[in-house]
Order: structure tokens, then C-alpha cells, then sequence
């Protein structure tokens, strides 16, 4: 018999509308129970069934990933995280997840959250978390309000990580208009685990004891609502949908679970992120075909009088469910207390299929688990191409003019936070503790070594907003793709042309995976990233994991030797408009963003990927960049100066080159659209003048050309096309404009 | 060869004891173990390493709180018989919190966390932390801290810089310890400092992420070297 509590308010349309519930969801609430739910019961429907719980508009689509492969030994979805094999027993775990909402209201707390979530779901995998990385979207950081913004994610996030000491090894950070309201912050986290060291989220056993550890608070009540709903004028008082970090409290939480691991006591676990304790109890009796039944009086609380409704929906951090085998209550008791941790046994399995909840002697709530967890309403939205599409398809190169001083236009895109070095953010993070960041931030990919496994894994996240997919910066430092995450930042899906965006992103994504045979093992969706000014333009993130077979092979985007060649890599994609479409080029010298994407046909794109990781694991290479925002320009340029200076292993000073275009200006008749387009599929690598021959044979054996531009060396960077110097200036003042394009905007 | 018992020292909060567990057990004559905070007889150990982290959270002050922790009587009485002792970042915050060393850290002049290589000068290499250095030698090494910037009032650092006890200076890649050099607004450069017998050495950079070339550099092998050739003789 389920108790309606004295306190409770009656459940009216008003109530139900508040919660985010639509009528039709609520009559199949009510459908499922056989009855009306009560207060606390619709609360629990409504978290569970939020877009950012349910992904109820957005599983139809996702379920088109592919996510099995010889490696998969989690799928997406199956758990917390997907985990991969990466061979000798070792296996990885790791994910990407987006925390916008938080984020945009209180700037430090939203990410650090953020960190603190997505490092949960690693460890309660059973992996010890080991790399962190994140994506972030601003503003152009020329208002006070976007710094503030900046300076409060980046301060947020590694408060969190350097506290946990996990090393943030590398991300993106973009800057553009779109997000002015709006910020992105997607954090990924990846750990490391023995094979036999993985953990289920899974309630089994009947009688077997359900601890909880942590404490509830009323910071976080509804999150995961908050989440699901456009950002507004009166988001800011929604200020207490935020939830407070303590990342000392977690690094106890990681240790003592770490720990627990160890011993066989541990069933199943399963942290409280979004939806709290109701999301935990329902998910992991659900994985488990069992129910489960737990007396909320029974959970520690951070907060004097706190009803069943709050301490279920609380979304308080640093909390772990965990369910142990009968008989070994007081050992586990015993590890948490080492760790000074408060854990309460609070419940127990059963095998009723029940989710139900006792307070003080009463059944508030008894919903079915896998009813809640599984069976949220699915939609799929009306979708409608976007009107807008026709006029940017429409648009032609002539439509601008060419500039006259092309050196000046690469100084200007050097200059932009976009393209420009981002250590003023990276080196407020902990990047080096665990000592195995092999390649440090800076380059197309991070690279890290696992010691205990002696393996390198190649990480890098990625994404434009204005055109979708690219995973060559693996390929870059060495690496062979594992597996992706992704997470994608979309506006309200209930929208035609967003659901339409999504549809296609999910689609284009689908495509370029199966191209590449690497699987998704798991991600986030983030909808609703709207503002009062518009929403967001569609940002489908993609953090790729590679493993690189040995040391020797780890290869960095920076000239080494003077007297190098420098050679261009290129799969030639068709493309009318030479990648000037969407490109930062038009951005920020034409103060455009229109232009078909560039063109990419993946089996050029393949060939390409293929032929730079033989060339590197023939060892023919000193260096390979990725061609991306700024073309071919800006990527010369930053091979000339991106070494990390000051620093033991780089060379002292900066290597200059001469470069000729010649070649490439006959097929590409607009100078400014070679240099400064961002045509796919091409790399710039850099050889010793011996290895120059069989570099173009390894080339012609893919299908993929193989163009001498030029040699490394001396002090400026100068291209040529014919018998003129286009572009020619010191590599010093290049790097100048590019080493401060952030800091300029602070140093006010 | 005669083993040597080190001692990596483990608050709630620490985050380099993997690293420095990682960066002793390179060198096969060691037999490296962690001790837990609460261990208030942990025994006799020829080294004891203090690493970095978060001890505690740093709630209050960093380091405030570690230094009543029940090992560190031990670690009192461990420096007091002449045994090197090493703190290193949050270490070197608890040294100075628990009276071993004098001074104090502050949060860094630029108000935020520095993770960077940068350049130290070994000032002296009479101590048991850098006989292994020649004399005025430039390391390169990480730091990672957004409260490093050492403080001590003028007689103090008289005492110091009198006494031989500033182990190294922040300082150019010539060795050059100019305000540009200096990371975190510390007095004098200071990147480290002994006590008065120089057993105990409280250090902001981090040797043990310089301990092979794949990191970067080698450079914290020096000190490592230096302790144990020390213990060893």
C-alpha cells in the first residue's frame, strides 16, 4: 500500500506541467502503476523521463551507432561506460559528457561538476581514472561577461581535476558568437583496469544489502530537469539546480572504491549523478532482473528535514550506491571508515521487479524498475532542413573578393582564440601527475603512457560547429582509432530544423564509423542549448581513442630538422569550393559563416589515414599535422613554432621554411582559398630528404598524393606561388601573434 | 648491495605517491612501501618522501591539517636522528606547516595553478639531496601548484641564504635566477630550501615527473641519486 504523505500536494495538470511531464506521459505513469502516481512518484517519473535521463528523443537515432568490434567489451549503453580491450589483460573505460547548463549559470561549480561526474562513471566501472580531457565553447572572449565565463570553467575544472590528481592532458576550445549564452562543457575521462577488475551496475541476489555512501543535500534537486529545458532570463534563479563540488571528498570516494575492488564483497555499483538515488535504484535493478528496496530515513543527510521527495531526487556529488554480498557488511564497512567515509546500508535486493521506497515505517513510492528505466516514452520529432540551408548551399567563392596581403591575413587567423595557443588554459591544469603524458598539450593529439601496462594510448577531441567529423589526429601522433565517445550539443529537438540537424549529424557519424570499422562505446546527448538570442549551431563533439603500438612510433605536429622536406599528404577531395565553406578563413576575414561544408569522401579520407600510419610505422616521418581551422597556411605555420618551448625535449628555436605552392595554385586557381581553406584529408609531414623517395612510393601504394612543398629551415616562413612570395614573415612574429591570441583579451 | 627501505607517506588527498612510489622503485636497490597517515609506528626507514596533493582537501591551509596527522610524529622524530626527509609541493607545504622547515607558501602571484617545466639552480651540492649535482647546475622540472610562491620574513631568509640552506633558485635556462624566471613571486626565487642540518629538503617542483626522457627530462634522477648514494655510503 503506497502512503500519500500529509505534506504532499495534490496532483494537479499545474504540478504536472512543472515537471516537465507532458499529459500523454503522465496518462502512461499512471498506466504502468495501474493507479495515479503520488507526489514523490511523479517526481521520480519526471527525472527518469527527462530528455537528459531518457534520451526520449534521441535513442531512436542513437541506436543506428555502430557499437561492437573485436575490442567492445562493454557496448554503449550496456553500463556507466563503455570499456575497451586494449590487449594483456589491460582494458579501458571512458565516455564524454556534457555539463552546459550548470555550467552557464555558476561557471566553476557547473564544471567542476561536470569532472567530478563523468570521473564517477569511470571509476564505478571499475577502472582507476588516469587521463582527463574536455571541450569547451565561448564566446568571443571580448566581453567581460564571456571571460567571466572562461575563467570560471577553466578555474572549475581544475580545481576538480588537480584535486583528484588526474592529469588533464589536452581538449578543444573554440570561441564563436553562437555560444555567447550558451557555453559548452563537455568533460571525458578515461581509466585503466585489469580485465577482471570490471564492475556491473547491477542489482543481484536476493538479500543482498544495498549501501549508500555520501550524504544528501538539496543542492541539485530536479538537475536533471534543468537540464532538459532551454536556458532562459530566469535560469539564474534556478541557481540551486547546481550542485557543489568537493573533489577531496571524491578522491576518498575513488580510493576506498578502488579498494573495495579488490576483494570479491562488491555485487554491483552504481554512482548518483543525474536523478540521483532514483536513477541508481532503479538502473541497476533493472540490469540485474531484480527489484529493490531501500528506506530513505536510512540515508545520511546533509540537511535537517528533508522528505523522501528530496532525498530521492537530490543530486548531491560524491555518492556511490553499492550492493554487496550478504555476510560481508562489517569488511566493507571497514574500508570506508579507513577512507573516513560515511556509508549507511540503506536497503536490500529483491526479486519482486519493484523499485520501492520506505520512509519511517511507510511505502512512499513502488513503481516497477525496469518500467522507469526502460520504458520512457521514445520520440521522434517532426523534422524539417533547415530554410537557411539553401542560401549557405547557394554560396559561391566569388561571392568574396581575395585579399590583397595574404601574410596579414595569416597573422589575423594565428591571432584568433580559436586557432591561437591555449596555454593560458592548459597550464592552470595538472597535465604532468601521474607521469605519463608523453606528448603534452600542444600537439594534434595528446599522448599518454599507461606504465603499469606499458602501453600509449592517442587522444583527441574534436568537433566544429560548422561542419561535422574529423578523427585524422590520431592518425597524426601515431595511433591506430580504438573507439570514440561523442556527445552532442544540439538545441530543442521539438524544433524541425534542430531534429533535422541531429538526424543528419547522427547519420554523417554513423557513416564516417562504419568508413573507419570504430566503434561508439557510449556518449551524451545535450539538447535544449538555447538562449533567448537562438539556439546554439549544432556541435557534435567526438573524443577518439587510439593506441600506438610502441614509443617509436609516437610522432608530434612540429618541424624537427632543418633540411628536412616538407611534404603534403593528400587524399584530394573534389571540393568546388576548396574548403573555404564554413571555414574560419570566411569567419573572421570575410565576417561570413555560410559555404557548403568542405567536402569528404571517407574512402579518400581512409586512404589518406592509411597511408600516415605506414608512413609512421615505417619511421619515415619527423612530424605530421593535421590540416584544420586556417588550411594549409596556418598548419605550416604551426608546425614552424608549436614545439614546446622552454622545455628539455624540443628544439631551442623555431624552424622557419620555404614552401611553393605552385603545384596546388593550378588546381586551385584562388590563392587565398589554397592557403587558407580547410579542404579535408590532408596532412603535412616532414621527412628526412633520403626517406622523400620511399614516402612517394608508400603514397602511390594508397592512392593518395604525395606533393613536395618545400624545406624546413632558416628564420621566416615563406611561400611562393610561381615567382612570387605570397605569404613571408619571421617566424617569430607568427608565433607572437599566436602564442598571445588569448592572453590579449585578459591583459586588459 | 644493501637494500634501502623508503617510505612514501599517504594522506587522505595525496596524488603523487603513485609517482613517487613509480620514480624510487626505478632504482633496484630500494624497497619502496606507502604509509598510511594514521599509521603512528610505521618503523624505520633509511628515506621518508612527503609527496604532493591535496592532503586533507587543503581545507583551512594547505598542509595545515596533515601535520596532526598520527604518523608524522614519527616523521618528527625520523628527521631529529638525521635521516633525509623529502616534501615535495604539498610536502614541502606540510615541512613548513608542522615547523620543520621555516616559511610558509602563498598562493602564487598570478592567483592561479602553474603547471609547467621550468628551470631550478642547484645552489649548493653539499647536502644529501644534490651531492649528485654539479655545482650551479640547471635542472629542468615540472611544477604543479597554485600555492607555491615561498614566504619568509628578511631575518629568516638572512638565516637561510647564510646558512646554506636554499637548496635551489627558480632560474633561466643560463641559470640565471631573474624576476622573469621566478614562476610564482617566491622571495629570493626560492624553489626549495633545507632545514639547518640539512636532512630535511621541502622543494616545489615535482623530480619525480623528471625521471625519464619519455616525460621530458631526467633531471629529477639527480636528487634521487643524491638521497640514496647518501644512505647508501
Amino acid at each position: 500500500m503506497v502512503t500519500r504523505l500529509p505534506q504532499d500536494p495534490t496532483i494537479t495538470p499545474a504540478i504536472i506541467a512543472e515537471h516537465g511531464m507532458t499529459a500523454d506521459e503522465y496518462q502512461r505513469a499512471c498506466a504502468i502503476l495501474g493507479r495515479a502516481p503520488n507526489y514523490t512518484e511523479l517526481g521520480i517519473f519526471s527525472v527518469m523521463w527527462s530528455e537528459h535521463c531518457s534520451y526520449k528523443n534521441s535513442r531512436r537515432l542513437l541506436r543506428t551507432f555502430p557499437t561492437t568490434g573485436p575490442r567492445v567489451l562493454i557496448k554503449a549503453g550496456e553500463e556507466n561506460a563503455g570499456v575497451l580491450d586494449i590487449g594483456d589483460g589491460w582494458a579501458v573505460a571512458f565516455k564524454v559528457e556534457s555539463h552546459n547548463h550548470p555550467s552557464a549559470v555558476e561557471p566553476f561549480q557547473g564544471a567542476a561538476t561536470g569532472v567530478g561526474g563523468i570521473l564517477r562513471d569511470i571509476f564505478t566501472m571499475g577502472a582507476r581514472p588516469v587521463i582527463n580531457m574536455n571541450s569547451l565553447r565561448f564566446g568571443r572572449p571580448d566581453t567581460a561577461a564571456v571571460r567571466h565565463l572562461i575563467d570560471g570553467v577553466v578555474g572549475g575544472i581544475a580545481h576538480y581535476g588537480n584535486c583528484m590528481g588526474i592529469p588533464t592532458i589536452g581538449g578543444d576550445v573554440y570561441f564563436d558568437e553562437t555560444y555567447e549564452t550558451n557555453c559548452l562543457v563537455n568533460a571525458f575521462s578515461l581509466g585503466v583496469m585489469r580485465h577482471e577488475e570490471l564492475q556491473r551496475g547491477c542489482a543481484t541476489g536476493v538479500g543482498n544489502p544495498v549501501f549508500y555512501v555520501g550524504a544528501a543535500g538539496r543542492d541539485g534537486i530536479h538537475g536533471a530537469t534543468f537540464a532538459s529545458t532551454e536556458l532562459t532570463e530566469e535560469s539564474e534563479a534556478k541557481r540551486s539546480s547546481v550542485q557543489v563540488a568537493d573533489p577531496f571528498m571524491e578522491k576518498l570516494l575513488l580510493e576506498a572504491c578502488l579498494e573495495l575492488y579488490k576483494t570479491d564483497f562488491v555485487v554491483g555499483i552504481q554512482d548518483m549523478g543525474a536523478a540521483g538515488l532514483t536513477c541508481s535504484t532503479c538502473e541497476t535493478a533493472c540490469r540485474g532482473g531484480s527489484g529493490i528496496e531501500i528506506d530513505v530515513a536510512k540515508v545520511p543527510q546533509r540537511e535537517r528535514g528533508m522528505v523522501p521527495y528530496e532525498i530521492l531526487l537530490s543530486e548531491s556529488q560524491e555518492r556511490m550506491l553499492v550492493i554487496v554480498r550478504k555476510g560481508c557488511e562489517a569488511d566493507v564497512q571497514r574500508i570506508f571508515e579507513k577512507w573516513d567515509l560515511h556509508a549507511e546500508q540503506i536497503g536490500q535486493v529483491t526479486d519482486d521487479g519493484l523499485m520501492r521506497v520506505q520512509w519511517n515505517g511507510v511505502t512512499v513510492a513502488e513503481i516497477p524498475a525496469r518500467a522507469i528505466a526502460e520504458d520512457a516514452p521514445l520520440y521522434s520529432p517532426p523534422a524539417e532542413r533547415p530554410a537557411y540551408l539553401k542560401t549557405v548551399h547557394a554560396w559561391r567563392l566569388d561571392a568574396v573578393a581575395p585579399p590583397h596581403d595574404l601574410t596579414a591575413v595569416l597573422t589575423t587567423l594565428l591571432a584568433e582564440p580559436t586557432i591561437g595557443s591555449k596555454k593560458m588554459i592548459y597550464r592552470r591544469y595538472d597535465h604532468m601527475v601521474r607521469t605519463g603524458t608523453v606528448v603534452l598539450p600542444g600537439s594534434d593529439a595528446a599522448v599518454f603512457w599507461l606504465k603499469d601496462a606499458d602501453k600509449y594510448l592517442a587522444l583527441a577531441a574534436d568537433c566544429n560547429g560548422r561542419y561535422c567529423y574529423r578523427a585524422r589526429n590520431v592518425v597524426c601522433s601515431g595511433g591506430a582509432p580504438l573507439g570514440l565517445t561523442d556527445c552532442l550539443n544540439f538545441g530543442n529537438p521539438l524544433k524541425p530544423e534542430i531534429y533535422w540537424q541531429l538526424t543528419e549529424c547522427i547519420a554523417g557519424l554513423v557513416e564516417a564509423c562504419n568508413a573507419f570499422a570504430t566503434p561508439v562505446t557510449g556518449g551524451n546527448v545535450s539538447l535544449y542549448n538555447e538562449s533567448p538570442d537562438g539556439a546554439i549551431d549544432p556541435t557534435p563533439l567526438v573524443v577518439m581513442v587510439g593506441q600506438i603500438a610502441c614509443a617509436a612510433h609516437i610522432t608530434t605536429q612540429w618541424f624537427k630538422h632543418a633540411g628536412d622536406t616538407i611534404v603534403l599528404l593528400d587524399g584530394r577531395q573534389d571540393d568546388p569550393l576548396h574548403g573555404v565553406g564554413g571555414s574560419e578563413y570566411l569567419r573572421r576575414t570575410h565576417q561570413l559563416k555560410t559555404g557548403t561544408a568542405p567536402v569528404m569522401d571517407l574512402a579518400k579520407e581512409k586512404a589518406l589515414q592509411d597511408c600516415c600510419v605506414a608512413a609512421i610505422r615505417q619511421g619515415l616521418l619527423a612530424s605530421a599535422h593535421d590540416c584544420a581551422e586556417g588550411g594549409l597556411a596556418v598548419a605550416l605555420a604551426e608546425c614552424c613554432f608549436t614545439m614546446p618551448s622552454d622545455n628539455v625535449r624540443a628544439v631551442p628555436a623555431p624552424l622557419g621554411a620555404v614552401v611553393d605552392v605552385t603545384e596546388l595554385h593550378a588546381t586551385c586557381p584562388r590563392l587565398d582559398a589554397l592557403l587558407f581553406g580547410e579542404q579535408q584529408s590532408r596532412i603535412v609531414v616532414s621527412v628526412a630528404p633520403a626517406q622523400l623517395a620511399p614516402l612517394r612510393a608508400l603514397a602511390a601504394q594508397h592512392g593518395v598524393a604525395a606533393m613536395t612543398l618545400g624545406t624546413v629551415g632558416g628564420e621566416t616562413l615563406q611561400i611562393n606561388a610561381g615567382t612570387t612570395a605570397v605569404i613571408a614573415a619571421p617566424v617569430a612574429q607568427l608565433k607572437h601573434a599566436w602564442d598571445t591570441a588569448l592572453d590579449r583579451f585578459f591583459a586588459q | 648491495m644493501p637494500r634501502l627501505s623508503v617510505a612514501v607517506v599517504v594522506f587522505p588527498g595525496s596524488n603523487c605517491d603513485y609517482d613517487c612510489f613509480w620514480a624510487v622503485a626505478q632504482f633496484p636497490q630500494c624497497r619502496v612501501q606507502y604509509v598510511w597517515h594514521k599509521d603512528a609506528n610505521p618503523g624505520r626507514f633509511d628515506v621518508i618522501i612527503l609527496p604532493g596533493g591535496f592532503s586533507y582537501g587543503d581545507y583551512l591551509r594547505c598542509g595545515a591539517i596533515a601535520r596532526f596527522s598520527p604518523v608524522m610524529q614519527a616523521i618528527v622524530e625520523h628527521a631529529r636522528q638525521g635521516r633525509p626527509l623529502l616534501g615535495i609541493c604539498n610536502g614541502f607545504q606540510i615541512l613548513c606547516e608542522a615547523g620543520l622547515l621555516p616559511g610558509a607558501l602563498y598562493r602564487n602571484n598570478s592567483l592561479t595553478f602553474i603547471c609547467e617545466h621550468v628551470y631550478v639552480r642547484a645552489e649548493t651540492t653539499a647536502s644529501v639531496f644534490t651531492r649528485a649535482c654539479a655545482s650551479g647546475q640547471v635542472l629542468n622540472l615540472p611544477i604543479a601548484h597554485g600555492e607555491g610562491q615561498y614566504f619568509a620574513d628578511d631575518a629568516t631568509l638572512r638565516q637561510l641564504e647564510d646558512g646554506g640552506q636554499i637548496a635551489f633558485r627558480y632560474c633561466a635556462r643560463d641559470g640565471a635566477a631573474s624576476a622573469q624566471a621566478n614562476p610564482n613571486g617566491s622571495r629570493h626565487n626560492i624553489a626549495g630550501i633545507f632545514n639547518a642540518a640539512k636532512n630535511v629538503l621541502g622543494m616545489m617542483p615535482h623530480p619525480e615527473r623528471a625521471m625519464d626522457a619519455r616525460l621530458g627530462s631526467c633531471d629529477g634522477q639527480l636528487i634521487f641519486k643524491s638521497m640514496l648514494a647518501a644512505v647508501s655510503a
